[in-house]
């Protein structure tokens, strides 16, 4: 009745190759909000490390093959900080990298908010805050349905988890025992109007999931050996359990970080330079 | 005479269903609906149950349907078409997601519970969704072959289904057309009477007074109100010179909406459109409300009349 789930292993070589990939991305993340003169590159760069550490280790996926039925499933369901996952679909082979520049233009398959229909890899639209957990709750059902031993993960924004749908769907996800499903809650503390906890407590958060019936692990969601250690753990837990990554609105770039302003704007010419150089310092010296 | 309620035909004919097509799952919500909370029993890990969150069962049916699934949900059409309103059109719609959604408990007939529960705008609202198909059961006999149709169905599906008994319209030979208006009366060209629903039964009962009376009309059952059969509405209005509309839901977005933007756009000829006129539902007899609301057999006789006589 009970599918193991598949487990993963890390080095020290595929940390640092991690760290240097999500440097990479945070260029790409820029230079696509620059771009489309729009976007959210500051809970993009919160979340980047985490989508790396997934789409380029932890996840069952195949670029060949995007609806491969058993793949593991991720729902952004911030999906304002697309930018971030689509140039990690990009650079893990889903499609061609040179589209990342279309995001948010008439035509192109990047829409302002993710649609699964047009871009290959994708599993969710998303954009409406507050559904992606339900839905991961329907997928891990599914799984278990057909006796598949995938994982559906979900990432939420702190700010996100005010939606009262996404309480919902945490009851249900405990009701159903889906040991199958990972929520990943992205906690940099900012939200568009200001900081998370002016604008509505989420405090206390673990005890919040604890007692929806979740196991909860935290980690520093900018130190890469935590998060695949923290995903390592959720996946040996045999019970929903929630990531309470700790994050830096803007990471990587000491102008937009933890600053409410960068929640959605785009950086300008000289700020792209300026940015675009600290994200490759970032990676070196990590 | 068969008077099953819609919902328990349509209910009961899928858990038959369910018997030689493993193909499909139910989503319930706690609310007693078409019979389906019995569904769990017979086929336990078929079925989940999602609670009073009407919200959580269609995006959780949603992520069924995104992993392949064809799924059944059921809950009152008022909580689907209103409380999870963003999910329909979010997550199921927008990705075009196998997804039927057995709304319940629609119009006046409701009675008794009121306006909280009458779903008298679900039409309005489903409709406007892109990737939507509504269909409406006129009785029992085509609530079973409508639901016949939706195992088979892909892509985004919403099913109005009437609490209370009606009686049946239909015999076993009806056959249901997805998209095809079906001619049930013609007793001549004096005007068209288009129905969808179990308000039907009073279109037919209002079909034979006026017969009586000498004015002779056609009677068309609009089973599927999106995507509607636009070539029956310009038929009848060419045929006919005046279209009335009779459902159980408001005048605002419903089936007389829909009718009425196919006829002022191609064949414009006099309308009637009966139906809920910008008032809540009450409690009450199904009835003595329909009487209230001007939806009775004597109220759309009269309204046809007053029809006939502007052509």
């Amino acid at each position: 009745m009970c599918v193991i789930l598949s487990q993963f292993t890390y080095t020290d070589a595929d940390v640092v190759r991690l760290e240097n990939q999500a440097a990479a991305l945070r260029q790409d993340i820029l230079n696509m909000i620059h771009a489309a003169k729009a976007g959210h590159p500051g809970g993009s760069l919160s979340a980047i490390d985490m989508i790396t550490a997934l789409y380029f280790h932890v996840l069952r996926i195949d670029p060949k093959n995007p609806d491969w039925a058993d793949r593991d499933r991720f729902i952004l369901s911030k999906g304002h900080a697309c930018p971030a996952l689509y140039a990690a679909l990009a650079r893990r082979g889903f499609f061609d990298p040179e589209i990342l520049p279309t995001l948010r233009q008439y035509g192109s398959i990047l829409q302002g908010h993710p649609d699964m229909n047009k871009v290959p890899g994708l599993d969710m639209s998303a954009g409406s805050l507050g559904n992606g957990l339900s839905i991961g709750v329907g997928m891990a059902l599914s799984a278990r349905l057909h006796k598949q031993d995938y994982t559906t993960y979900v990432m939420l924004g702190d700010g996100e988890i005010q939606e009262g749908m996404v309480w919902e769907a945490a009851m249900a996800a405990n009701h159903h025992d889906l040991k199958n499903l990972v929520a990943i809650v992205d906690c940099n503390g900012v939200q568009i109007n200001g900081w998370t906890n002016d604008v509505m407590t989420v405090e206390p958060l673990a005890d919040k999931w604890r007692s929806f019936g979740w196991r909860v692990v935290e980690c520093d969601g900018h130190n890469m050996q935590q998060i695949l250690h923290a995903l390592h753990t959720a996946k040996t837990m045999r019970h929903c359990t929630a990531i309470l990554m700790r994050t830096v609105k803007g990471k990587g770039v000491d102008f937009m970080e933890d600053n409410p302003a960068w929640h959605g704007a785009a950086p300008s010419d000289e700020q792209l330079v300026q940015a675009i150089c600290q994200v490759k310092e970032g990676g070196r010296a990590q | 005479m068969n008077t099953l309620p819609t919902r328990m035909a349509f209910g009961r004919e899928l858990i038959e269903l369910a018997k030689e097509n493993e193909n499909f799952v139910v989503c319930n919500a706690d609310t007693k609906t078409c019979s389906l909370e019995q569904f769990e029993k017979l086929y336990p890990h078929r079925a989940f149950s999602f609670g009073i969150a009407k919200q959580n069962l269609v995006g959780g049916a949603a992520g069924l349907a995104a992993c392949g699934n064809k799924v059944f949900l059921a809950t009152f059409a008022v909580f689907a078409s209103m409380r999870a309103c963003e999910q329909v059109r979010t997550f199921v719609c927008y990705p075009k997601l196998n997804v039927t959604i057995i709304g319940t408990h629609t119009g006046l007939q409701v009675g008794g519970d009121g306006a909280t529960h009458a779903a008298i705008e679900d039409v309005a609202i489903m409709r406007s969704f892109p990737n939507m198909t509504i269909v409406q059961p006129a009785d029992a006999v085509a609530a079973r072959k409508i639901a016949r149709m939706a195992v088979d169905f892909e892509g985004p599906l919403y099913i109005r289904l009437h609490r209370n008994a009606a009686e049946d319209i239909y015999d076993e030979s009806y056959e249901f057309h997805l998209g095809k208006a079906n001619l049930v009366k013609n007793y001549g060209s004096d005007l068209t009477i288009i129905s969808s629903g179990i308000l039907l039964a009073k279109a037919l009962q209002a079909a034979e007074i006026l017969k009586e009376e000498g004015i002779f009309v056609r009677v068309l059952d609009m089973a599927t109100i999106k995507p509607l059969d636009t070539e029956a509405i310009l038929r009848a209005a060419e045929e006919t010179g005046a279209i009335m509309t009779v459902e159980d839901h408001t005048i605002y977005g419903g089936l007389g909406s829909a009718v009425s933007e196919v006829v002022v756009q191609n064949r414009p000829v006099p309308m009637e459109i009966v139906g809920i006129r910008d008032r809540f539902g009450e409690s009450g007899d199904p009835e003595l409300l329909y009487r209230d609301h001007g939806m009775d057999v004597p109220s759309i006789v009269d309204k046809a009349k007053r029809l006939f006589a502007r052509k």
